[in-house]
């Protein structure tokens, strides 16, 4: 069935679907409407869920972390100052292997205090071991909390996921979705069967201290996890599709990509923005490549989408202060192609049409120097 | 595409006018897009809303600079710098005002309705924005009385409040139909 909702409403469907045991959940804006409606669904019966509302961000992923290893699934969603406030405990979820899943409504980090959205807070979390989902559209996050469960939960993966949505200008939009019937969703999300759990008829240790001689070898393990979360990911796309009947979306999305010579990377609702230029514009030398997959990053398949291209814009909605767009620095590793920097979209400032065209214009005219611009 | 730009002020309903209108026009077979403009969230501060109406998908996700209609809750915001610029050519402002505001919209095509007096009437508050929704409706004929009140059944859950929201739809509408 076809619906007009919120995108924070689509992603506490999806969550209610998923049914998760426990929610430990604490509001900040622009995140409060999915928390909002899954106490809704709480309080009406729709979900059986414990909903603890803890008093802090750290208390909402200390408990995550504490029911997940119990067995339970567990879901849970902040944004900015309330993500960078659990950034010690993010280490302990994946070093734990527990497969949390948590909604970002992506907003930039004080100071100056600014509620709208940026990268900043998901992207510095981008070494804390949590597989990063970037959606374009109030569809895309419907499908990739569900995805996520299906990722997450793998047992060559076990891996703690976030689904990023751009805070107000994603989280807070209105358009069409496509809700899958209930049970058709929740088959294909499945039951959540844990590979351990903190269980006393049948005791184990988790967390224990990691001494010198085995501490790499976990770490060498979450390494290893992400590398398969790659492989895991393309098997479930497949699925997704068999599944639903409907296309899901890849690590990457390629658009008008085919016969460019420039290509321009970005990730999350920006990416639609850029759609309708290509389209508008007619531009063929021009295509898009949509980074879904931050985390891990699907070097193979960038890779495979640079041939033949000539050079590289990359949008980054969050700055490494002293080393530029941080997805620049990540790209510019991967090709020896000249790659220009686009930082944009910093503390809501909106992305039109006419930044996106500035960006096609540099790639296009600058051949040797690599520009690096802040679109204002 | 039919871009739309409502403004108000907090508490008038700004942003609640983009979700119904959205809806409603979904269901008359569109595509939609509905997004607010969060400034501070205080009741009084203007605030804006953006809907895009379409009968192809929608990509671009950027405000609206050049609105075809411009909906003002409050007609003092109309003297406010930048209310109305990039109005296309022919786009048409939808005022609640209680007489006509010809010096601040020179040039400019416009309708005025005074949806306070009926908000206050019916409602007891001047929150217009599902008044102006009905007059929206009459002026552009893009979503029927049917499908607003189909969204307005599903945005309010108390019985009372669809009522009345639907009464001042119906209400604006009949009158701003007799302006036209």
């Amino acid at each position: 069935m076809e619906k007009v909702i919120e995108t924070s409403h689509a992603i506490a469907e999806a969550v209610r679907l998923a049914k998760p045991d426990v929610i430990p959940i604490y509001p900040v804006t622009p995140q409060t409407h999915i928390a909002e409606r899954l106490a809704d669904f709480v309080a009406d019966g729709l979900l059986k869920a414990e909903m603890i509302t803890v008093e802090s961000e750290h208390s909402a992923i200390s408990a995550a972390i504490g029911a997940s290893a119990a067995g339970s699934r567990v879901f849970t969603a902040t944004a900015s100052q309330g993500l960078a406030l659990m950034h010690e405990v993010l280490f302990i979820a994946s070093g734990l292997r527990l497969p949390v899943v948590m909604a970002i409504a992506n907003r930039a980090l004080s100071a100056p205090i600014n509620i709208w959205c940026d990268h900043s807070d998901s992207i510095a979390e981008r070494d804390s071991g949590w597989i990063q989902l970037y959606c374009e559209s109030a569809q895309e996050a419907y499908d990739s909390v569900l995805f996520a469960y299906r990722i997450a939960e793998n047992r060559d993966v076990l891996l703690p996921t976030m689904v990023c949505v751009d805070g107000f200008s994603l989280s807070h939009v209105y358009e069409r979705v496509l809700l899958d019937n209930d049970e058709k969703v929740r088959k294909y999300v499945g039951k959540y069967r844990p590979l351990f759990k903190l269980d006393a008829r049948k005791p184990v240790t988790m967390g224990p201290i990691g001494y010198p001689n085995s501490f790499m070898e976990f770490k060498e393990q979450q390494e290893q996890a992400m590398k398969m979360a790659i492989n895991v990911m393309r098997v479930e796309e497949r699925n997704f599709k068999k599944h639903f009947k409907r296309d899901f979306y890849g690590l990457i999305e390629t658009y008008n990509l085919a016969n460019a010579r420039y290509a321009i990377i970005a990730m999350g609702s920006v990416c639609g923005t850029i759609k309708h230029v290509l389209k508008q514009s007619r531009l063929k030398d021009i295509g898009l490549i949509k980074l879904r997959s931050f985390r891990p990053l699907p070097k193979e398949a960038l890779k495979k989408a640079f041939e033949g291209l000539k050079a590289i814009a990359v949008i980054d909605r969050a700055v490494s202060f002293g080393n530029g767009g941080v997805l620049w620095n990540e790209i510019k590793a991967l090709s020896c192609l000249p790659v220009h920097s686009f930082i944009a979209g910093l503390g809501g400032r909106d992305i039109t049409p006419r930044h996106i065209m500035k960006a096609f214009d540099v790639m296009q005219k600058e051949k040797e120097n690599e520009k690096r611009i802040w679109l204002k | 595409m039919i871009e739309v730009k409502c403004v108000g002020r907090g508490g008038q309903g700004a942003v609640t006018f983009a979700q119904l209108l959205s809806v409603g026009a979904f269901y008359e077979g569109y595509y939609v897009q509905a997004m607010p403009m969060f400034g501070v969230e205080r009741r009084g501060a203007p605030s804006m809303s953006f809907t895009r109406i379409s009968k192809k998908p929608i990509l671009i996700r950027s405000q609206i600079y050049e609105p075809d209609y411009v909906v003002v809750l409050d007609s003092g915001l109309l003297c406010v710098k930048g209310m109305l610029s990039g109005l296309k050519q022919k786009g048409v402002v939808l005022a609640n005002a209680r007489k006509e505001q010809s010096i601040s919209v020179k040039g400019v095509k416009s309708c005025f309705i005074d949806a306070t007096s009926i908000a206050l009437k019916e409602f007891g508050k001047d929150i217009v924005n599902t008044a102006m929704l009905g007059a929206f409706a009459a002026y552009t004929k893009l979503v029927s009385l049917k499908n607003l009140y189909k969204a307005v059944d599903e945005r309010f859950r108390n019985e009372d409040m669809r009522k009345k929201n639907k009464r001042m739809i119906k209400l604006t509408y009949e009158k701003c139909l007799e302006k036209i």
